[in-house]
């Protein structure tokens, strides 16, 4: 019995079919335990589904590489899932042109504040240079935080792990936030949080409502614009800065 | 849903070789995304098939980031020595950047809607 198992998962963890499978049964066991807890922030469906991939790759000895080579099919779509985001933000456009300028200044503020205060609080506690740079890019999305990193001196890899993170922090976090500050406008939830935490907060923000995640999505899409044009350059400068 | 399937891979494909030819600093679909958005507004709007693919998946955004974040695996050594910094980095700098964005868009918003209102 044990040989032919053994025969089995020696052919299952060598074709992508185990991997992908893994993923989605990670997350829908991850998606309703969530429902069932009534969309508690806590029980945030990207981190269960996360810890339970983590458990059962190493219970297994499965390396991240073996696994990824399947879920690579899930990752894929982040791409046509961004450009997809247009059509909310359309939705949204009649809205939005009346409110141009008080976006762009939240922009510039909640970018800076994020990148900024991450790497200065690393810094005062004594974090590797590579970690810092790893770190700084945390609030945009995936794609755009590793290119920057890299453009950095930091890990892609590691950044991906601190985005996402750091999106998960903002899904669980941000009805706190804005319930101790009584903040109930969809259109100012869904942008903050689009800027602080990326494509999870965005997905958070469409729970709520389709204008959040419309403002969400305007946030993360306009926050990655702006850290990948200016932290390349006000990093370093900094860095000299301080000597 | 083909045809909007399509039409979405065709939109990063765009954004993919613009970005490799300009040399732009941001990621393919993000260029993608903005000239679907320019697109959808010169044609006024999506289709209903275009709104429901789109819909689909964005309901299902979650799902997406989980094998990337799967690879928590590969930095277990480096949290474990740093996981103090990375931690109150995080928390702190996620939590101050939502309420100053929030905050600031919200007092913005007020003055520009209340512009000539008394309070």
């Amino acid at each position: 019995m044990t040989p032919v198992l053994g025969e089995i998962w020696v052919y299952l963890s060598a074709t992508p079919l185990l991997g992908l499978t893994l993923t989605l049964l990670a997350y829908q066991a991850a998606l309703w335990l969530y429902l069932r807890a009534n969309h508690h922030p806590l029980l945030n469906p990207v981190m269960l589904a996360v810890i339970m991939l983590v458990l059962v790759l190493s219970v297994t000895d499965t390396p991240y590489e073996t696994y990824f080579d399947g879920a690579q099919f899930v990752h894929f779509l982040l791409g046509p899932a961004t450009v997809a985001l247009a059509i909310p933000l359309h939705a949204q456009w009649g809205r939005l042109r009346s409110m141009l300028v008080p976006l762009l200044a939240t922009l510039a503020a909640g970018s800076l504040t994020a990148a900024l205060s991450a790497v200065g609080i690393a810094a005062l506690l004594g974090a590797s240079r590579e970690s810092m740079m790893s770190l700084a890019p945390k609030s945009v999305t995936t794609p755009i935080a590793m290119g920057v990193a890299e453009r950095l001196g930091g890990l892609p890899s590691l950044t991906a792990v601190l985005v996402i993170c750091t999106g998960i922090l903002g899904a669980i976090c941000a009805r706190y936030v804005y319930r101790a500050l009584r903040i109930d406008d969809h259109v100012v939830r869904g942008f903050a949080i689009g800027i602080a935490s990326h494509g999870i907060g965005t997905a958070r923000a469409f729970q709520v409502s389709e204008q959040a995640g419309a403002f969400a999505a305007l946030g993360m899409g306009l926050n990655g614009l702006l850290t990948a044009a200016s932290l390349p350059w006000v990093l370093p400068w900094l860095e000299r800065l301080m000597g | 849903m083909i045809g909007a399937l399509t039409l979405l891979l065709v939109f990063q494909l765009v954004g993919e070789v613009l970005v490799r030819a300009l040399d732009l600093p941001i990621p393919g679909p993000v260029v993608g995304m903005g000239l679907l958005f320019v697109t959808l507004i010169v044609r006024r709007g999506p289709g209903e098939q275009l709104r429901g693919t789109a819909n689909g998946v964005l309901q299902h955004l979650s799902l997406l980031f989980v094998p990337a974040g799967t690879g928590v695996m590969l930095h277990f050594q480096r949290l474990a020595d740093e996981w103090l910094p990375l931690t109150v980095a995080l928390v702190f700098s996620t939590l101050l950047s939502i309420t100053v964005a929030a905050l600031l868009l919200q007092r913005l918003m007020h003055r520009t809607r209340g512009r000539g209102e008394s309070r």
